[in-house]
């Protein structure tokens, strides 16, 4: 059997270099084709009518004006009389016509008749929620009563972070066609093996049936999983038009209302501590919404779970919005930024600097993590001059412009999930890789490629990866960080049986066996024996007229040491407040990340970066505002809901965490941990900055200069 | 309760809205509104001057990276949607569809446009450019300054972002890092790749000026 470990750090031809994406160039000149630049020959377009209500039921739909509109192919209604909408922008109808614009003009044609009902849409105030909000029932650690009675200190916060939403830059859709037994399905997912299935199930057909492609994916943040509704309807408006292709993307509005949202989290939490700033007890009381089914609770308190004498109390509020979705490290970002508040108010309160709050209170974290916390908090505290640029929260001198300094915190799984990988050599030499994966910008084709190429030891352009296709051998969605472990280390395993069957056809010729082989630099030879050596071409024109394919598979039960799961990050926020105009200015962000063995180390800081700057968003900028009279979202366009500009970030500073001990433990997946503690730090900075905690983020000047009021009135 | 209010309230939205219509109203409502500039009777004058097009499909002649292109379409019809839908030109993205994000721009007589908010008929007699345009042959400088410095990822901004640096560097050819940060504030990119893309255009400058790819 031959040996799947990955080779030793520093023999490395492949793996841990700073390779360009391989589908760069394409992406940059416009020539990558997602799905929703897809023209097939006779296409139609598809238009959704959607509800203008926050809650309603339905009295009755007539489409018979729109049916009659010239172009028009076909309509489905989602709902029927007598039904309730919970949400604005829920879908009612879908128009299929010759052009897009006609579907528009007869969606405008169809008549609803709506029964308008009470609705919720706001969950800041938990006393306001009346029945929408359903406690979870309290979890009570220790003796928090007596850990408060007899603490030095008490630090007590309330602490807010709005609902989200992934605003993937192309939206939710697909283009379809239904023929005859066939649906061909090109979707904008996440999920390229499982997305078909899906589909079957909701039409009620094989699975047989559906052929799934996707070459690129722009932007899916965990929201692109399932088919959607709009999925089904348009496979069934397709078949009803005799197997036109129908294309629908959702506009900018439906996008951001219903497409996926993260939920919020508020809590009032109480911490009890000593005077040398080990936490003694916690107790909360949080609340999230991110729609009709509530929201998530989020994991607090966050990294420290063991501190000792705990009280919990969480209410799910429903709320008529669009539904959540899974949106990168779900809960982790509102769960680090809870706690870290709480942490650096308590050490506000305490007068002490929280790095050392922080690392007193890494006890209370998993053992197996706490050594690599104060590792990256020494690292991180160097890179952003902490030691210099720190003072006491509020003592940032004369002017009125503060600067201040705070960190966040991060903890994640990201082991790799199921995944099947196709390994084929053929007699010409050429190597093809096949996957059922995805490439969502994360760098996905390029690491198989660099696997692939290392383990057979050949250039990467003697390579060509295959994924976006569920004729390929299947993987799993990609979410939850796990794709990276997962077709590394199926794509190891694939090629490595690959490589010793031909091992197999060239080790007769040197009366040798297979085992005694190596491929390096693009040749074949015998270990320790140069003179026994063959260029790859030749070796593979050994194997005759019949390809060598096989198969690899990552079982997450069984990775072989391949990969594993346990990440740490910690990051540090520098940023300067103007006291007058509440405007916040991110100075700099340091984020130090460990994700175990790097395969690709410029890939893997574009990541962490990126993941800086969305946390920058969500910290400054973003939040999707509800209004409570009509129930509708108020900003569902990129004119309101913020996000931030290239001029907006600052400097941005990432440290990958890649000491041999880190190497040694296997890949692990870099999606979610780096877009976790850059809010709580970010959050942090401008409380240090200022003097007072401003309670609710994203700290937009008019928080900002409500919580300065607050302090000179108090 | 005006026209437009009218319509907006989806109790009483009715048959017959249009984005044509809709335009006209607030085109002589609105500049009498604005009033300095004109009065209602000007406003309605100017109007029966305008010369008008459609309803339906009408032809409109687009000059594309060089390159003639004569299309029968509706006058409301953007520039993007005509590219993407009509051309298969798809490397310009619809994204925000309201001048915001910049995922569709193009060069226009030179100048940066977001494409999602000029109506084609409106770019008649003009010379645009697209990311095909200037990728033909190779790929420009800038895309591949974008590649090197891994300004990107998932892409779909990329295209816009490209064409909006070359038109930046286009005026700027020096530019400083600061000059860079407030010039391309017209597009935003989700995933975070900003990072990227500032070392990218300072990059692609340099290979500009030494005259590569440009």
């Amino acid at each position: 059997m031959p040996n799947y470990n990955w080779p030793p750090m520093d023999q490395r031809q492949q793996m841990g270099k700073r390779q360009s994406r391989l589908d760069g160039i394409e992406k940059a000149t416009g020539r990558a084709r997602y799905s929703s630049d897809l023209n097939r020959p006779g296409m139609l377009f598809a238009v959704m009518l959607t509800s203008p209500y926050a809650h309603a039921r339905v009295r009755s739909i007539d489409t018979s004006a729109a049916q009659k509109l010239a172009g028009v192919t076909g309509i489905r209604t989602i709902v029927k009389a007598g039904d309730e909408v919970n949400w604005v922008s829920q879908e009612i109808a879908i128009v299929a016509a010759t052009s897009e614009q006609i579907a528009r003009d007869a969606v405008r044609l169809i008549q609803v008749d709506y029964e308008v009902l009470p609705h919720v849409v706001k969950e800041e105030n938990l006393a306001k929620a009346g029945n929408r909000a359903r406690p979870a029932g309290e979890q009570v650690t220790g003796d928090p009563d007596k850990a408060f009675k007899e603490a030095d200190v008490i630090s007590e916060g309330q602490y807010g972070i709005p609902v989200l939403t992934h605003c993937c830059l192309e939206s939710h859709g697909q283009v379809i066609e239904w023929r005859g037994d066939t649906i061909y399905f090109y979707p904008s997912t996440q999920n390229v093996s499982g997305i078909g299935p899906d589909l079957a199930k909701n039409l009620e057909v094989p699975a047989t049936q559906v052929k799934v492609h996707m070459d690129h994916v722009g932007g899916g943040f965990g929201s692109k999983f399932p088919s959607d509704r709009w999925g089904i309807e348009c496979a069934r408006l397709s078949k009803e038009s005799g197997g036109r292709p129908l294309k629908l993307f959702l506009d900018r509005a439906t996008e951001l209302s219903i497409a996926g949202n993260r939920p919020s989290a508020f809590a009032k939490i109480k911490v009890a501590a000593k005077r040398d700033g080990t936490i003694t007890g916690w107790e909360s009381t949080s609340w999230a919404t991110g729609g009709m089914s509530g929201g998530g609770m989020p994991p607090i308190p966050y990294v420290m779970t063991n501190i000792p004498n705990r009280r919990l109390n969480h209410s799910a509020v429903q709320t008529n919005g669009g539904p959540l979705r899974a949106w990168r490290a779900p809960n982790h970002p509102q769960a680090s930024f809870l706690t870290c508040a709480a942490v650096e108010d308590l050490a506000a309160k305490l007068g002490m600097d929280p790095l050392e709050v922080f690392a007193k209170n890494v006890q209370w974290a998993p053992e197996a993590r706490r050594e690599t916390y104060l590792h990256q908090f020494k690292k991180a505290a160097e890179l952003s001059e902490w030691s210099k640029r720190w003072h006491r929260r509020g003592d940032s001198g004369p002017g009125t412009v503060k600067r201040g300094m705070g960190v966040g915190i991060c903890t994640w799984g990201g082991a790799g999930h199921l995944s099947n990988c196709k390994a084929t050599i053929h007699p010409d030499g050429s190597v093809e890789i096949e996957l059922g994966s995805q490439d969502l910008g994360t760098g996905t084709r390029t690491v198989i490629t660099q696997v692939a190429a290392e383990t057979l030891g050949l250039p990467l352009d003697a390579i060509k990866v295959k994924i976006g296709d569920n004729s390929y051998p299947p993987s799993n969605a990609s979410g939850g960080s796990t794709t990276v472990g997962g077709v590394s280390s199926s794509t190891r395993i694939a090629t490595s049986n690959a490589l010793e069957k031909l091992f197999e056809k060239v080790a007769p010729a040197w009366n040798t066996t297979a085992d005694k082989l190596e491929a390096a630099g693009g040749k074949i030879q015998v270990k320790g024996d140069s003179s026994k050596s063959l260029t790859w071409a030749a070796a593979s024109k050994k194997m005759g007229v019949q390809s060598i394919t096989e198969m690899g598979q990552n079982d997450p039960k069984n990775p072989r040491g391949l990969n594993t799961q346990g990440v740490c990050g910690v990051q540090i926020a520098d940023v300067s407040v103007d006291v007058e105009t509440g405007v916040v200015k991110m100075n700099r962000l340091v984020a130090v990340q460990d994700c175990g063995l790097v395969i690709n180390p410029k890939l893997a800081e574009g990541q962490v970066a990126g993941a800086c700057i969305m946390s920058i968003c969500g910290a400054l900028m973003e939040e999707r505002i509800m209004d409570a009279a009509t129930g509708r979202v108020l900003n569902p366009e990129m004119e309101f809901y913020k996000l931030a500009g290239i001029g907006d970030i600052g400097e941005i500073l990432v440290h990958m965490d890649i000491r041999p001990e880190m190497d040694s433990r296997g890949v692990i997946g870099l999606g979610e941990p780096p877009t976790i503690g850059g809010i709580a730090a970010i959050a942090n900075a401008v409380a240090n900055a200022i003097g007072v905690r401003v309670p609710v983020v994203p700290l937009t000047p008019d928080r900002v200069l409500a919580a300065l009021e607050e302090k000179r009135s108090a | 309760m005006s026209k437009h209010q009218d319509e907006l309230d989806p109790k009483t939205r009715k048959a017959g809205f249009s984005r044509r219509g809709f335009i006209r109203g607030v085109g002589a409502t609105g500049g009498a509104l604005g009033g300095a500039i004109w009065t209602e009777e000007e406003a309605q004058g100017a109007q029966g001057a305008v010369k008008t097009a459609g309803p339906g499909a009408v032809p409109v002649t687009l000059n594309i990276n060089g390159k003639e292109h004569k299309l029968n379409i509706e006058p409301r019809m953007t520039l993007l949607d005509a590219c993407r839908n009509q051309l298969d030109l798809t490397g310009a993205k619809r994204v925000c569809d309201r001048a915001t994000c910049g995922a569709c721009t193009m060069i226009m007589n030179g100048k940066v446009v977001y494409s999602c908010t000029v109506l084609a008929i409106d770019a008649q007699g003009k010379q645009i450019q697209t990311i095909e345009g200037i990728s033909a042959g190779r790929p420009h400088a800038v895309s591949v300054a974008f590649v090197n410095n891994d300004g990107q990822q998932c892409g779909y901004c990329t295209p816009g972002f490209v064409m909006a640096a070359k038109g930046f560097l286009d005026r700027n050819p020096n530019p400083t890092y600061e000059q860079v940060k407030s010039g391309l504030g017209g597009n935003l990119c989700r995933c975070g790749t900003y990072v990227g893309v500032r070392k990218a255009v300072l990059e692609a400058a340099k290979a500009v000026k030494g005259g590569k790819n440009a």
